[in-house]
C-alpha cells in the first residue's frame, strides 16, 4: 500500500468481515512531547484464537479462498519495525480484536499517512449500519466523530446519501486542518 | 460546497438533501457494489468509490445504494464494481476513477452499458 490510510482501510474491512457491529479507530500523532505516529483499531467482531493471532504476521496466512499469500499485515509490521515502531494484535474469540501499529513520526522511511479523510468517509459510505468511531489526536488536541453523532444530525436522511457524504467529507477536512493547526503532520 | 466545520452546519445540509430526495423519489433504484478487499484497496478502490459518490452528487442522482461487495475472487480484475440495474448484474473490471464517472453517467443513471469494460453480465 502506498499510504498508511489504505492499510487502515484494509484493517477496518477485516473488522467488518469479522462481523463487528462497533469499530473504533484511534489515530495519534505527536511531534512535540514525543516522536510518534500510531493507530489502533478496536472491534467487537468474532475474534480469533491465539494460534490464529500468532499466524497473522506470517505472510502465508490469509482468509482468502482465491489467493494463497496475504501480505497486508506482515509487510506493514516490517515497515513499522524499520521505523523504530512495532505492531500488536490482541484478540479473544467472541469478544473482538484490537490491532495496533506505531512508527517514529519523523522516520525517513515512514510511509505517509495519506488521505485519512477518504478512508473514514468510506466507512460511512459503505458501512453505515456499523457504529464507527473515529478519534484523531494531534498533540493535546482531539477530534472525534461517530456514526451515532452523524445519524443524530441527519435523522431520516441516510448518511450514505451522496450529498450528505460530501458534507461529511468537508466536515472531516476542516476538522483535520484545525487539528493540525497549520503544522505539517500526516 | 461551503466549508463545514461543525455538526450544526452539517444539519443545514440535511434539509437540502431531504428536499432533493423527495423531489426525485420516482427514479429507478440502482445498486452499486464495490469490492474493498486488500487487492481492490491497493488497486485504487477507495478513489473509484469517491469518484462514484462525487459524480452521483454532481448529477443529483440519489436513488442509489452503494454497498461493499468484499473480495469477489476477481483479483486480476481489481478494482471491480458491479452495477445492479434493470434486472441485470453487470461487472466492470480494472475500473479507474475516470471510468467510474462514465459508468455513473451512462449506465447507473441512463441504463446504457459500456460494453468494452464489462467482464461479466448475469441476470439477477
Amino acid at each position: 500500500m502506498k499510504e498508511l490510510s489504505l492499510n487502515i482501510l484494509d484493517i477496518l474491512e477485516n473488522s467488518v468481515h469479522a462481523g463487528a457491529t462497533r469499530i473504533h479507530l484511534l489515530l495519534q500523532e505527536f511531534l512535540e512531547k514525543k516522536d510518534f505516529l500510531g493507530f489502533t483499531i478496536v472491534d467487537n467482531g468474532k475474534g480469533m484464537d491465539q494460534a490464529m493471532v500468532d499466524s497473522l504476521f506470517d505472510p502465508f496466512t490469509t482468509t482468502s479462498s482465491t489467493k494463497t499469500v496475504g501480505l497486508g499485515l506482515p509487510l506493514l509490521k516490517q515497515e513499522a519495525e524499520m521505523c523504530d515502531g512495532g505492531a500488536q494484535i490482541q484478540s479473544k474469540p467472541g469478544i473482538g480484536t484490537t490491532v495496533s501499529f506505531w512508527f517514529q513520526h519523523t522516520h525517513i522511511d515512514r510511509p505517509p499517512l495519506g488521505d485519512i479523510v477518504s478512508t473514514v468517509l468510506m466507512m460511512y459510505a459503505v458501512h453505515s449500519d456499523i457504529e464507527f468511531i473515529f478519534t484523531h489526536e494531534v498533540e493535546d488536541r482531539t477530534f472525534e466523530v461517530s456514526t451515532t453523532d452523524l445519524k443524530e444530525v441527519f435523522q431520516d436522511v441516510p448518511i450514505n446519501n451522496p450529498t450528505i457524504l460530501q458534507g461529511i467529507e468537508s466536515f472531516l477536512l476542516e476538522n483535520k486542518k484545525q487539528l493540525y493547526g497549520g503544522k505539517q503532520y500526516g | 460546497m461551503a466549508k463545514i466545520n461543525s455538526l450544526e452546519e452539517l444539519r443545514k445540509l440535511r434539509d437540502q438533501a431531504k428536499e432533493s430526495m423527495t423531489a426525485r423519489s420516482g427514479e429507478a433504484k440502482v445498486r452499486i457494489r464495490a469490492s474493498m478487499g486488500t487487492v481492490g484497496i491497493a488497486g485504487g478502490a477507495r478513489e473509484v468509490l469517491k469518484a462514484i459518490i462525487d459524480e452521483l452528487e454532481k448529477r443529483n442522482f440519489h436513488e442509489v445504494e452503494i454497498i461493499e461487495g468484499g473480495s469477489m475472487g476477481l483479483d486480476k480484475e481489481e478494482p471491480v464494481i458491479v452495477v445492479e440495474r434493470d434486472g441485470f448484474q453487470t461487472t466492470y473490471g480494472k475500473v479507474q476513477p475516470e471510468m467510474a464517472r462514465q459508468i455513473v453517467a451512462q449506465h447507473v443513471i441512463n441504463g446504457q452499458i459500456i460494453s468494452e469494460w464489462v467482464i461479466a453480465r448475469n441476470k439477477q
